[in-house]
């Protein structure tokens, strides 16, 4: 692992037990009262299921044409994240919808759009897992075609369902609720870097056992 | 260690499902679109609190879980390069 | 020269297919039963339910879309010809388009006997405005088509394919599906909504510009061992 890797984690597992202290001395929110306060792990999550999507698009791309072993890892293991932050995502917005919205599920824009970018990742690990050998490519190619996906299913939901609850669940963010959030959101970001990495390192030894494999056989 | 994980992730879920089903109300019928809270009838209007609960408890639950998973995902794949390396050592020393 | 190869390799798979009529008939016949479970499922007291006609329609010719695909490149698999196809100095996305035309041949079929299905079992006035359904029907089964197609023939060299092809091609076609069963769905209104009929045509026709080439220019990579 590299140097900044254990300070940084430490910092984390730091920032981690205080952020519960942060959004509990958040003032409530005058509408939704205290389950607003799973918005400070649900925005997050949500940002990082993207952020991992996004890591596994480009790296898949570059993967694909340039054929970079390490861009494949990066792309494995951000997709694996994908799936992780999605899962929170997933699971944390219901749980606020239920009682904001008063039910577990819309076939919102988003909701939508996420969910269907959550099975493509899903489709991925799949993919890798079960596909045999030869399946990096494929799965490069299955994230390239998720990424260019993602216009279009906003674009159709959207026309499909244009009687959705816009923005007013999130409103214009006073200090007092924007420095939990964006304290949470830092949080998720060093774990979401620190969980890369680790899962990277895992790929790498298995390339180097791979490779000692083959090295023995011949 | 498969088998671990898959218990693991079972056992997420139901610990999730669980408190959501404690949180778990008969839903409201024909609501097809956005109501403001303060017009629900009042027996819709949940209490926050196991709703809240729930979803702090599932991402510390998830987060925790998957870290371990690759903890030992990581540890077993260094065990096996370590005995590995060694006996790529004692190959070549005889 | 490009035409040309497009051209060969469809006739290639058309006499192939002409020989045995296998996956035509299967896909046929399965399609149909896709259609009668539904229909036995959800017709109640001889009465449909209100608008699921588009929806019956387009998960019918998913399913056996993904059959269709699963077997034709099954059989390239088997005899090994999609290898000696890769072999030969064409250009690889001059085979990709010719046996996406083929699985596209394949699909308007089977269409051309479900919509008269579908409309007598569920009571819809599916035929009502043929020129439209019949854009909507080729633009939607380009789309899917374009995607099964680069899909199918990456999976030939993975293990579990059977499996993994429906797993990757559902979540990729979701816009696909929405936009048809949504456009199909305002064929059987009683006032024709063309304003809207041409935003989701639009969408489709945008769907298979953009994943045609996307596939045209991923194939070469994407079928490099």
């Amino acid at each position: 692992m590299p140097s900044w890797f254990t300070p940084l984690a430490a910092l984390c597992a730091l920032m981690f037990a205080t952020a519960p202290i942060l959004i509990a001395q958040a003032p409530y929110e005058s509408t939704m009262g205290l389950v607003q306060k799973i918005f400070y792990v649900h925005l997050p999550s949500a940002w990082m299921f993207l952020l991992a999507a996004i890591t596994c698009g480009i790296a898949s791309l570059r993967y694909l044409f340039r054929g970079d072993p390490r861009q494949d890892r990066l792309a494995w293991a951000a997709a694996e994240l994908a799936v992780l932050f999605g899962v929170l995502t997933l699971v944390t917005g219901p749980l606020w919808a239920r009682k904001a919205w008063g039910v577990w599920w819309q076939w919102d824009v988003r909701l939508t759009s996420s969910l269907m970018g959550w099975m493509v990742a899903v489709a991925y690990l799949l993919l890798r897992r079960y596909g045999g050998p030869g399946s990096d490519k494929l799965a490069a190619g299955l994230a390239l075609f998720g990424i260019v996906n993602v216009p279009f299913v906003y674009i159709s939901v959207n026309y499909w369902r244009t009687i959705h609850p816009t923005t007013n669940v999130v409103p214009t963010l006073p200090t007092s609720f924007g420095v939990p959030l964006w304290f949470s959101a830092v949080t998720f970001l060093l774990l979401f870097v620190l969980l890369l990495r680790m899962r990277v390192r895992l790929e790498e030894q298995r390339a180097r056992v791979d490779a000692l494999y083959l090295s023995m056989d011949s | 260690m498969k088998l671990l994980s898959l218990v693991l992730v079972v056992l997420v879920t139901c610990g999730a499902g669980g408190v959501v089903l404690l949180a778990q109300q008969p839903p409201p019928q024909q609501l097809d679109e956005f109501v403001p809270i303060d017009q629900l009838p009042p027996q819709d209007q949940l209490p926050a609190a196991p709703l809240l609960v729930a979803a702090y408890s599932f991402v510390a639950l998830a987060l925790f879980a998957y870290v371990v998973s690759v903890a030992r995902r990581l540890a077993s794949v260094q065990r096996e390069l370590e005995r590995l390396e060694a006996d790529m050592k004692r190959g070549s020393g005889t | 020269m490009f035409a040309h190869i497009v051209w060969l390799v469809l006739r290639k798979d058309f006499t192939v297919e002409v020989r045995s009529l296998e996956i035509a008939y299967t896909t046929l016949f399965f399609a149909i039963s896709c259609v009668l479970v539904f229909a036995f499922a959800l017709v109640q007291e001889g009465r449909a339910p209100v608008g699921g006609a588009a929806g019956i329609l387009w998960i019918a010719v998913a399913f056996a879309g993904t059959l269709a695909l699963g077997r034709t490149f099954e059989r390239e698999r088997q005899a090994e010809t999609l290898r000696a196809l890769l072999l030969a100095p064409a250009a690889r996305p001059a085979v990709y388009l010719g046996k996406l035309l083929g699985i596209v041949a394949l699909l308007t079929a089977a269409e051309i006997v479900l919509v008269p299905l579908v409309a007598l079992l569920f009571q819809a006035s599916l035929l009502a405005h043929p020129v439209w359904l019949a854009l909507i029907l080729l633009t939607g089964t380009v789309g899917f088509a374009a995607v099964g197609t680069l899909f199918a023939a990456m999976l030939i060299r993975a293990r579990s394919r059977d499996v993994l092809l429906p797993v990757l091609l559902y979540p990729i076609t979701v816009p696909v599906i929405i936009a048809g069963v949504r456009a199909t769905g305002v064929l059987l209104e009683p006032e024709l909504d063309v304003g809207l009929l041409q935003v989701w045509l639009a969408l489709l026709v945008c769907f298979d510009v953009v994943f045609v080439t996307l596939a045209l220019w991923t194939f070469e990579p994407l079928m490099t061992e």
